[in-house]
């Protein structure tokens, strides 16, 4: 069958699923509306949190940024995982005996202070509009790569839908949609990796398949000829790194920490019963979360393999059919500098021919190794599911944060049940608007300011939050001005070697060597430091806080 | 009072433990080490490079279910219910 019509079946059947799901669990309180009733079993939350955390990023860019950066990609797949232990270890159990809706809420009782929660209700919206921008433009991006419409539609429909589930559904509603968005996501991720294992290395299993040896040869290993193949084209051997120590320290304690201190990823272990579920939870989770990321490695070997295989000395008039659709996107770029009809594709900018954007070898990876039509029209269904269920999570953290937080707690504390729901769909029904309107007109920063959204959360919640939990004598001041501190000193890096402001920089005016993706790490600790520096010199909390501290460690 | 200071404080030595595994494993064994241990071969992988993109996220999943059975254990032992 046609590829078109598999593409169409394949994103018709999931979109059904989402939406009627959506009117199955529709919700009626603000307490479903917030933490789905705060009954989901902690093995559909695990689910839940893993679709809601794996972004059109994780799905479409991560397979894609290893394959071309080997080794040093690695900061990605320690560092969105390695955060998990953190949430489950100093977190999640903690904030759900707690027991409130929100980090800000959490924040403004602890600390005892509407200016703290107002502080934090600020860090939420910054982390989550620089982070729901990205995953709408990657909606934009798959619908006008597979159902051939233009980038603008493909955002409408994306918004059509979010809005739809998370304005109805709230929590409750998201929360089982991303169960299913879970289930489509592994699925489209999962066939065409196992495919291409057994092609190349005749071992069902891609993480073992990349270590293994090519098939046919004689007992060459996969690892060693791609090594091989980029030392031929002048590339940094795969296998070994080319960025400093010090970075990918700071980088991946950076993701980690961030991801610890994401607002979407946080609230999701207010979903659950109690908090021994919470623990469970994030097992549960990260266990999802680990298929992916221990298969995404697999697919970088292979598919950068393949690639250099298929283009590396080829005529170019000669190449199969995705090579051509796939330059018209403009993704990639093919120039004949000497004139010989053949793909020069080497490390020396001066003669290399080709340039391939990072973001196409996981949907062209099936293409790449001649894959049946339906397995791509999979991965068209995956990549969707990867960035809606993202996107619809972050618009709660954000309809959460105007109508409980702001509203509720700040503004009008006398608002009825009934006006905080129609204030929280309101919300969401802006935010979804405002995204949308990124992902049509995205600003030139969206891509790299995903990655720095980490970087965001690590520098305010996290530090706040941690000392919330473990000492009694943190109080206001220190928090405050430590949050403060460190989003400000975060921003103030991010605009200043990425956009350029402030008289911008090069990577040599880095501080100390450190890359604004890195720098989160960095402005953590300033902001550990002026916390505690600060409150060590202002009156510690009263009676109440500590009796609140005492009672969210008890077991119960 | 006493009771809940000791399960706080084995709470802690537990966090201490299992934050100290996680730490060598990703940090340690994937980034600090990871030339020295890369002279070692599992199969076609370098091992420095296997815990990098491989080792440390298993470990990662263990450790939290360890954590997760230790707790029960740790709450059963101090007869809670929920």
């Amino acid at each position: 069958m046609e590829l078109q019509y598999w593409i169409w079946i394949a994103v018709g059947i999931s979109f059904s699923l989402y939406i009627g799901i959506a009117i199955w669990s529709r919700a009626s309180s603000t307490k479903e509306f917030y933490v789905a009733g705060g009954g989901v079993h902690p093995i559909a939350n695990g689910m839940a949190t893993a679709a809601d955390w794996m972004s059109a990023a994780s799905f479409i860019s991560m397979a894609g940024i290893i394959s071309f950066n080997g080794y040093d990609g690695s900061v990605y797949l320690m560092g969105w995982t390695g955060g998990y232990v953190l949430l489950a270890l100093l977190l999640a159990p903690y904030l759900r005996k707690f027991g409130k809706f929100t980090v800000p809420d959490f924040i403004g009782d602890r600390y005892y202070s509407n200016y703290a929660r107002g502080v934090a209700v600020f860090c939420a919206l910054i982390v989550s509009f620089t982070y729901i921008a990205g995953q709408m433009r990657g909606v934009g991006v798959v619908f006008s790569r597979y159902l051939e419409v233009d980038i603008t539609t493909g955002v409408v429909i994306g918004m059509c839908i979010v809005l739809f589930y998370a304005v109805l559904g709230g929590m409750k509603g998201i929360t089982y949609t991303q169960v299913a968005q879970y289930c489509v996501l592994i699925f489209a991720f999962m066939v065409p990796a196992v495919f291409i294992s057994i092609i190349m290395t005749g071992n069902a299993i891609p993480q073992i398949g990349f270590g293994s040896t090519i098939s046919g040869s004689d007992g060459v290993y996969l690892l060693d000829k791609l090594d091989g193949l980029h030392r031929e084209l002048g590339f940094h051997e795969y296998t070994t790194g080319s960025k400093s120590v010090l970075d990918v320290f700071l980088i991946t304690l950076a993701l980690m920490v961030g991801t610890a201190g994401l607002p979407h990823v946080i609230v999701r272990f207010f979903t659950v019963k109690k908090v021994s579920d919470a623990r469970k939870s994030a097992g549960w989770a990260l266990l999802f979360i680990a298929i992916l990321y221990t298969t995404a490695p697999a697919i970088a070997v292979f598919s950068r393999t393949n690639l250099i295989e298929t283009v590396s000395n080829k005529e170019h008039t000669n190449l199969p059919g995705w090579f051509e659709k796939w330059q018209t996107t403009g993704l990639i770029k093919f120039e004949d500098k000497n004139q010989d009809g053949l793909i020069q594709y080497l490390a020396d900018p001066e003669i290399n021919e080709l340039t391939v954007d990072a973001d196409i070898m996981v949907l062209a990876n099936p293409e790449i190794a001649k894959l049946p039509n339906w397995v791509i029209a999979l991965m068209a269904a995956g990549a969707l599911a990867a960035a809606l269920s993202t996107a619809a999570g972050l618009l709660l953290v954000i309809s959460a944060s105007v109508s409980h937080d702001l509203i509720k707690k700040i503004i009008n504390p006398a608002v009825s049940e009934k006006n905080e729901l129609i204030a929280a769909r309101l919300s969401a029904f802006g935010a979804v608007l405002l995204a949308g309107y990124f992902g049509v007109n995205p600003p030139g920063f969206v891509a790299a300011t995903v990655a720095l959204a980490f970087g965001l959360a690590a520098a305010s919640f996290f530090p706040a939050i941690v000392m919330g939990i473990f000492s009694k004598r943190m109080n206001k001041e220190g928090a405050i001005s430590g949050m403060v501190v460190g989003i400000l000193l975060m921003l103030f890096y991010m605009t200043k070697f990425k956009f350029g402001w402030f008289g911008g920089g090069t990577n040599e005016d880095w501080w100390f060597g450190i890359s604004p993706e890195g720098f989160g790490s960095f402005a953590m600790l300033v902001n550990f430091v002026v916390s505690i520096i600060i409150s060590k010199l202002t009156p510690p909390p009263g009676e109440e806080i500590q009796s609140l501290i005492e009672n969210i460690r008890k077991p119960n | 009072m006493k009771k809940e200071n000791t399960y706080w404080n084995t709470n802690l030595k537990y966090l201490v433990l299992l934050l100290f595994i996680w730490f060598t494993a990703s940090f340690g064994f994937g980034i600090l080490f990871v030339d020295a241990l890369n002279e070692i071969k599992l199969g076609g992988f370098k091992l420095g490079f296997w815990f990098a993109q491989q080792g440390s996220i298993y470990v990662f999943v263990i450790l939290i279910f360890v954590y997760i059975y230790l707790m029960n254990r740790l709450d059963a032992k101090y007869k809670t219910k929920e």
